[in-house]
């Protein structure tokens, strides 16, 4: 197995570039990925990122106990702000679900090919940030052992949730989309896990990947119902990408409040969360194919590609803060004007051009072909691209409630140490099942990879190149 | 292949059906638990716990024709209807049964001043706002909440006195009222057809301008 150096970001029109380099053969895929499992020791680094994660993900649990045995009045949220840390929090953690979702889904209804290599971490990534997300409206309720109460269930009280709410849709639109991203990472992953099964060389793997596989044998008709059921479910999952976060941001845009009343949030929404998932996916991807020897896979093309998606989806954003801006005026509604000027030059300026800073201008750094493949650069404006999506719900959640109508109940919202330690606890709750996921469970789609190398392909010497490495072909 | 191919025994194959058919069920037995299991028609209605005497209200209320109020007299004025003190039950029982064992403990609170340790029956929780006088007054029964007092001999829950219970009679009041008058007459309309109930009913409806609210703050104060 050679690894060349090997540029597959360049735009050839007569050759479509190489998704994955340096194989030849199938064999050298499978050992390749699964040596990320199989390794009898991970690498140090592992180590060390999964005590730190344990130990935030530890303080997460305790916070969360302190929590419940005082009340909610251990955070900062009070009037007139009563949204807090909790829902910028959970706003944040569905946002970056997103990008997973939109890889998975509808990049394969598109058949954009150079999904494979990525999705399969992205989805876990949704998976991962999804239960971060819901763990924030669960414990903000205030009494936490009666958080059944968001379920419409038939009881003694003859009480129900108030189905007019976008907080009731919102309990949907999560739990559909947390079952929805779990089968479609499960099923997809099937195949993967019977490979790992019938490599296992302890008893114990192969019991616990062979409960998993489902008794895969790789026959035609399981291959033939897989795929079906795969394209069902990315169906399925598709609409999933831009409904989630709809209902979401009806949270804000369903209620009077000045700042949150607009008609454009669902789109500005979806597109922020995309935006913020592909950030949170080149965060977790540069660091891993480094470490685990994945560049093969994870080439920069893929890196590239994304940088594209960052730059676009960060671009509507802007266009959106710009959009918001012009109706505030444009409405020549009071209340609206100020809510928006307030935001730029009010109290919470700091917070607003961090945002804007982060969201905006930094991406447009990608228009540079230089930066876009330029591993430290993008890894750093991922990290701050994370940094402005969280500030942008922080903006939108806290200065519409800080300042609305009545100068007599207007506030300043400051965040307790609890709501700091809870927030940095989530990412240690994150990053602990994402290390966990890398180790144990298949990290990219070895079967689907597979697909996509010009081997798969029997016509392949007839009208692409003979092979992965793009030269010439003779005819 | 690998060593393990053939770790899995062949009944194995039943697992995954099973944790389906487990997995879709699980939300309906859960459903079913809250709504049946947890209702206070489960776990309150004929509670009957014994009492320091024997007191049949069968006796006292159904054959010796004794009004409610003449014990519970605070009912049409304040919110808790009174437990009676002893020197209610002794302005008979000096008279009555003097010597009779099971009053026993009736004789030496009446000594000494300490005061019947009756056990409560109908016990709503503390988070709740109850008010006896509001609902007798406007025509609201004894028995719509108790039951057949007059028949029972040992008293009992007869109702399930939950939310949803309460809510049913805020939300459809009119066949629960009755002449305000009437309301200690715990036999009177059960030889009514449902037609002529709810005709009286919707009769004293109109005539006492009734309208139950069903805010949360009504109850929860």
């Amino acid at each position: 197995m050679t690894t060349m150096p090997v540029d597959n970001t360049t735009e050839d029109p007569r050759h479509r570039s190489p998704l994955v380099l340096g194989h030849v053969e199938f064999g050298t895929v499978t050992e390749e990925i699964c040596r990320v499992n199989e390794a009898p020791k991970p690498p140090k680094a592992w180590y060390v990122s999964l005590v730190i994660s344990a130990l935030a993900a530890g303080m997460l649990l305790v916070m969360i106990g302190y929590l419940i045995l005082t009340g909610v009045g251990v955070w900062g949220n009070n009037n007139p702000v009563m949204w807090g840390f909790p829902i910028v929090n959970f706003v944040f953690w569905v946002g970056i679900g997103h990008a997973g979702t939109l890889i998975s889904a509808i990049l394969f209804l598109f058949r954009q090919k150079w999904r494979t290599s990525i999705n399969r971490f992205a989805e876990a990534m949704t998976i991962f940030a999804v239960i971060c997300a819901g763990t924030f409206p669960g414990i903000h309720i205030g009494r936490v052992w009666l958080a059944y109460w968001l379920f419409p269930i038939p009881n003694q009280m003859d009480l129900w949730p108030q189905f007019r709410s976008p907080l009731l849709w919102d309990v949907f639109a999560v739990g559909t989309y947390f079952t929805v991203s779990l089968i479609f990472w499960y099923i997809g992953m099937v195949p993967d896990l019977a490979t790992l099964r019938d490599r296992s060389n302890t008893k114990i793997k192969a019991v616990a990947y062979g409960i998993f596989a489902l008794g895969w044998r790789g026959s035609m008709r399981h291959w033939h119902r897989y795929e079906r059921a795969y394209l069902l479910l990315a169906a399925l999952a598709t609409p999933l990408v831009l409904s989630v976060h709809s209902v979401v941001s009806f949270d804000f845009a369903v209620s009077q409040l000045p700042g949150w009343h607009t008609t454009i949030f669902p789109p500005y929404f979806v597109a922020g969360a995309i935006f913020s998932g592909f950030a949170m996916v080149m965060t977790l991807a540069i660091p891993a194919r480094e470490i685990w020897g994945l560049k093969n896979f994870i080439t920069m093309r893929h890196l590239e590609n994304m940088n594209k998606i960052i730059l676009v989806t960060g671009t509507m954003v802007g266009y959106a803060y710009g959009t918001e801006f012009f109706i505030a005026w444009y409405s020549g509604e009071l209340y609206e004007k100020f809510a928006f000027v307030n935001r730029a030059f009010g109290q919470y300026a700091w917070a607003y051009w961090i945002m804007v800073s982060c969201n905006v201008a930094i991406p447009q750094l990608f228009w540079f072909k230089k930066v876009r493949t330029s591993i430290w650069i993008m890894f750093i404006v991922s990290l701050l691209v994370n940094v402005g999506m969280w500030f942008e719900r922080f903006v939108i959640v806290v200065t519409s409630l800080a300042q609305d109508f009545l100068p007599s109940s207007w506030g300043y919202f400051t965040p307790t140490w609890v709501d700091v330690c809870t927030f940095i606890g989530s990412f240690g709750l994150f990053m602990t099942l994402f290390l966990l996921f890398i180790r144990y469970l298949p990290v990219l789609a070895i079967s689907e990879i597979k697909g996509v190398m010009p081997a798969a392909d029997p016509h392949a010497e007839h009208h692409e190149p003979a092979d992965a490495l793009g030269e010439e072909v003779q005819e | 292949m690998g060593r393990f191919q053939y770790t899995f025994p062949r009944w194995t194959n039943l697992i995954l059906p099973m944790v389906i058919i487990v997995g879709m069920t699980a939300p309906l037995y859960v459903a079913f638990m809250v709504a049946w299991g947890f209702s206070p028609a489960t776990t309150d209605v004929g509670y009957m716990p014994s009492q320091p005497v024997p007191f049949s209200h069968r006796v006292h209320a159904g054959e010796l024709g004794i009004d409610c109020r003449y014990c519970h007299n605070t009912v049409e004025y304040a919110a808790v209807a009174a437990i009676p003190p002893t020197a209610t039950c002794m302005n008979c029982h000096t008279q009555i049964h003097p010597e009779s064992e099971k009053l026993t403990p009736l004789h030496e609170s009446y000594q000494t001043g300490m005061p019947m340790q009756w056990i409560k029956v109908h016990d709503m929780p503390d988070y709740t706002y109850f008010n006896h006088s509001a609902h007798v007054t406007r025509g609201v029964s004894c028995v719509e909440c108790h039951g057949r007092i007059d028949t029972m001999e040992t008293v009992y829950q007869h109702e399930r006195l939950s939310m949803g219970w309460c809510l049913e009679c805020h939300r459809d009041p009119a066949p629960h009222v009755r002449n305000p008058d009437l309301v200690t007459q715990l036999e009177w309309g059960w030889d009514m057809g449902v037609a002529e109930r709810l005709a009286e009913g919707d009769h004293w409806l109109s005539a006492n301008h009734l309208n139950p609210s069903q805010d949360c703050s009504t109850c929860h104060r």
